[in-house]
């Protein structure tokens, strides 16, 4: 035990030096953190890809999620963010049976889409037809671009 | 979900189409039952009108027209992946049954059921005691 200490006594003077690159190891995490914080769900931030299309007072958001239950897709609209989510699932192997081939998208999925104007949640809509999502965002009509009259 | 390419693949291979468009190459999930191979091909904008499937001595061919992905009175703004056609390709072997191949299309998947044929289907063979 006192060999442990006197081996470890010398060594102090270190932690000062250490001390002093803490900010610089702080950082270096922090860069590393950020390197890696989406390693997991690059996939799921980028799938389902979608298109958006435009027209004066209204959005509209198409995605292709071929093979889902309706019930299976969640919408849902926060002031401007656009949230869709789901799961697509697969069939059922029985024991014995093999995938030859997997190549399609399984498993849950979210996607969030930041809309340049707050969204009439109540009117919006959407369609679910062979596979395509096709979701209708209306523009609140508080945040619609009005014409200023001037004065003389 | 894995990381793998999630922008669709084009198909360069397959006949060039009339119509100036794009053709994909669906992506697939195929498994083995004791009795078929079942086939899904995700196929998005497809439906049972505009899909095919042709078998041709032991090649078989899936191919989809879409109708362009345009939303009537809207322009686009911003786009992350591109509507055209599909069309791909597979060679048989010559375990299927071709008369009983089954094929449904629902939310734009195709699905192809192909029974093995009897004599391929594995059998269990009995011992007989001397």
């Amino acid at each position: 035990m006192k060999g442990g200490w006197s081996m470890f006594g010398p060594n102090l003077w270190r932690m000062k030096r250490f001390a002093d690159s803490v900010p610089e190891l702080i950082d270096l995490q922090r860069e590393i953190n950020r390197l890696f914080s989406s390693v997991g769900q690059a996939a799921g931030a980028d799938y389902p890809a979608i298109n958006v299309w435009e027209k004066e007072d209204s959005l509209v958001v198409t995605t292709e999620l071929p093979g889902m239950d309706p019930d299976d897709i969640n919408i849902s609209v926060t002031g401007s963010m656009l949230t869709i989510s789901g799961k697509s699932k697969g069939d059922p192997l029985k024991a014995g049976e093999t995938y030859l081939r997997q190549e399609r998208e399984l498993g849950n999925f979210q996607r969030n889409v930041q809309l340049p104007f707050q969204v009439d949640s109540p009117a919006v809509e959407a369609k679910y037809e062979k596979g395509v999502l096709n979701i209708t965002l209306p523009r609140q009509k508080e945040d619609l671009p009005r014409k200023i009259q001037i004065t003389a | 979900m894995s990381d793998k390419d999630l922008q669709k693949t084009e198909n360069t291979a397959a006949t060039e189409r009339i119509r100036n468009v794009k053709t994909f190459v669906p992506r697939v999930d195929i498994y083995e039952t004791k009795d078929a191979l079942f086939l899904i091909a995700d196929m998005p904008g497809i439906d049972e009108q505009t899909v095919d499937v042709e078998l041709e001595k032991n090649i078989l061919t899936i191919s989809g027209r879409v109708e362009n992905g345009k939303v009537k009175d809207y322009r686009l703004v911003f786009s992350e992946y591109e509507v055209g056609d599909y069309e791909r390709t597979f060679t048989l072997s010559d375990e299927i049954d071709r008369d009983k191949i089954k094929a449904n299309v629902k939310h734009g998947v195709l699905r192809l059921e192909l029974p093995k044929a009897e004599e391929v289907k594995p059998k269990k063979i009995k011992i007989n005691a001397a």
